[in-house]
């Protein structure tokens, strides 16, 4: 089959969309499909094989932050150049609603249009102002995937219209193999994530982590993550500082065996979490997870069956639960059995077999992909006027 | 006034090609409609045969073969009014018969059985995908239809309103479990 995907976002900026596209283009690759992969991305950036640029990302202001687009003619000259040149059985666009590259390629792109919706944002003053134009664009999509249950419930509700849902993909085995590092052993507390971004949530665990150290003194708290590291600890009273190790910027391995490591993996993010893959991620690795009890984390939890939840924001419930989870390794080898079992179903082999049924679904009986001459060719549509 | 003539004209069409844009959309969205409804068709029609196929080949003890067997062949005689209906109840049987996971491993284990479980644990995976494709592509189409300039200028022709499928279509969790 050949599958054209557009990414939203630059190549060069890592990031959970990036990943995601990277991960299932290899996927598909690896089973024998052409895959081609629109994406910004700097001139020099050294690029996969599979993936064309479209060109430099511009960053403007957007929704109460600078966002780095792709719009304009150069870039929708673009777009239909690799739809023309790729002649695609089906185009797979991530984001379709950020005004870039998906959005372009929805206008300019005719026949099987998947799209895959990551975010759940809550609906934005741009959005409603331009729904009308938008409506148009996004009807043309033959299949829309919503990553979680919560994420299709803002699309149905914003947008209308239904989704499939089909969660994000790990490489369970990747995680689930890697080698645990003695250092980061024995009473560890982990923490991945932005740490000045406060809706991951590392404050809320900073206000736990007292309760936390008076019951069990000999805890350590390791972060991994960018962000300001004296600005984080200085809620913690100074003698209790030494029990943070910040570890910074991590790279996939380490990832792996950081996670294969820990004692107890804490997610304590506030809000604006349409997925969770960290937590997947984790519970690949094997390590017992406690998170907050945001809507996306309970569904990737199982509910509370593969990973403990806390409720949201309160410090002193996740205090107590992370104490209790220390003191019992009995629970912890349970969880940690139940998450390993559970993650299965969000391994590559599990979701990137459903993401083709999609493709196959759309695909069968209808024509290949090809730019849309109705939509922008004025001169056509001239023609066509005159006859 | 000559003025006043070329303002009016060029506003009469500026009209008629927002007109023919907005009768392509529609013409798309039948298209796309009609797609969607083949590709359920079609994946109906194969949940019902893989169905059929299990409960003849005899893996099945008599009754519940009985059961699937009078569901499939409903499902695929059924005419177009009771379709819905017909479809539905094969979901019924499907999810009798195989409410139990040792069911399922009951037909893994005979010969060409490991085959046929997916091909139908696939089957009734890509039923409930199709059809929310399809009620997707309906509920655009009727939003659009509903829409007074489509009303006034019957930019929608003679096409009938479309209608969205609506049927019970949730898998049998033991086939599905198995398959993931």
């Amino acid at each position: 089959m050949r599958i054209g995907i557009v990414c939203p976002y630059s190549w060069d900026v890592p990031g959970g969309v990036q990943f995601h596209i990277r991960d299932l283009a290899e996927y598909f690759i690896r089973l024998g499909h052409q895959v081609s992969v629109l994406a910004p991305a700097d001139d020099d950036t050294p690029l996969p094989p599979y993936v064309v640029s479209a060109g430099r990302a511009v960053p403007v202001p957007y929704n109460g932050s600078v966002a780095r687009l792709n719009f304009g003619f150069l870039s929708a000259a673009r777009v239909r150049r690799w739809l023309h040149e790729g002649s695609f059985d089906v185009v797979h666009i991530h984001e379709p609603t950020s005004p870039s590259l998906g959005l372009l390629t929805c206008w300019a792109a005719e026949g099987p249009i998947v799209a895959t919706f990551h975010t759940s944002n809550p609906r934005s003053r741009a959005m409603i102002a331009a729904y009308s134009i938008l409506q148009a664009a996004l009807e043309k999509i033959s299949a829309r995937i919503a990553v979680s249950e919560y994420a299709r419930r803002t699309l149905v509700e914003h947008l209308g219209g239904d989704a499939v849902v089909i969660p994000n993909g790990v490489d369970v085995d990747f995680f689930a193999r890697a080698e645990p590092r003695p250092e980061w052993q024995g009473d560890t507390i982990g923490f991945i994530g932005r740490i000045d971004e406060p809706r991951k949530g590392l404050p809320v665990l900073m206000k736990a982590l007292p309760k936390i150290l008076a019951a069990r003194p000999r805890t350590r708290l390791l972060v991994a993550g960018r962000g300001d590291e004296e600005e984080a600890v200085e809620s913690l009273p100074r003698e209790l500082r030494p029990r943070v190790e910040f570890l910074g910027m991590v790279s996939d391995e380490d990832k792996a065996r950081f996670l294969r490591s820990v004692d107890l993996y804490v997610a304590p993010n506030t809000g604006g979490e349409s997925f969770g893959i960290i937590l997947v991620e984790a519970m690949s690795a094997g390590a017992p997870v406690l998170a907050s009890d945001l809507d996306a984390f309970a569904q990737v939890l199982d509910g509370g069956a593969a990973g403990e939840l806390f409720a949201n924001e309160d410090a002193d419930a996740l205090a107590e639960a992370a104490v209790r989870l220390l003191a019992d390794p009995e629970r912890r080898a349970e969880l940690r059995k139940r998450g390993s079992a559970h993650v299965r179903r969000f391994d590559w082999s599990t979701v990137g077999a459903d993401i083709l049924s999609v493709y196959e679904t759309v695909t069968a009986g209808a024509a290949a992909v090809a730019a849309d001459d109705r939509a922008t060719g004025l001169r056509a549509r001239l023609g066509l006027a005159r006859d | 006034m000559t003025a006043t003539l070329i303002w009016i004209l060029v506003a009469l069409v500026a009209i008629g090609l927002y007109l023919s844009w907005t009768a392509g959309r529609l013409d798309r969205l039948h298209a796309r409609i009609d797609a969607a409804r083949a590709a359920l068709d079609a994946q109906l029609l194969r949940r019902a045969s893989v169905a059929q196929e299990l409960a003849t080949s005899g893996v099945l003890d008599p009754a519940a073969s009985i059961v699937l067997y009078e569901a499939a062949h409903a499902a695929r005689q059924a005419e177009e009014e009771q379709r819905e209906v017909a479809e539905s109840e094969l979901t019924q049987a499907l999810r009798a018969v195989f409410a139990d996971a040792h069911q399922v491993d009951a037909v893994r284990e005979v010969p060409g059985g490991e085959e046929a479980a997916l091909e139908l644990a696939e089957a009734v995976r890509r039923v409930p995908m199709a059809r929310r494709f399809h009620n997707d592509a309906v509920r655009a189409a009727r939003a659009l239809r509903r829409h007074r300039k489509v009303r006034w200028f019957r930019l929608a022709g003679h096409a009938p309103f479309p209608l969205a499928f609506e049927m019970d279509d949730e898998p049998p969790a033991a086939l599905i479990e198995r398959a993931a």
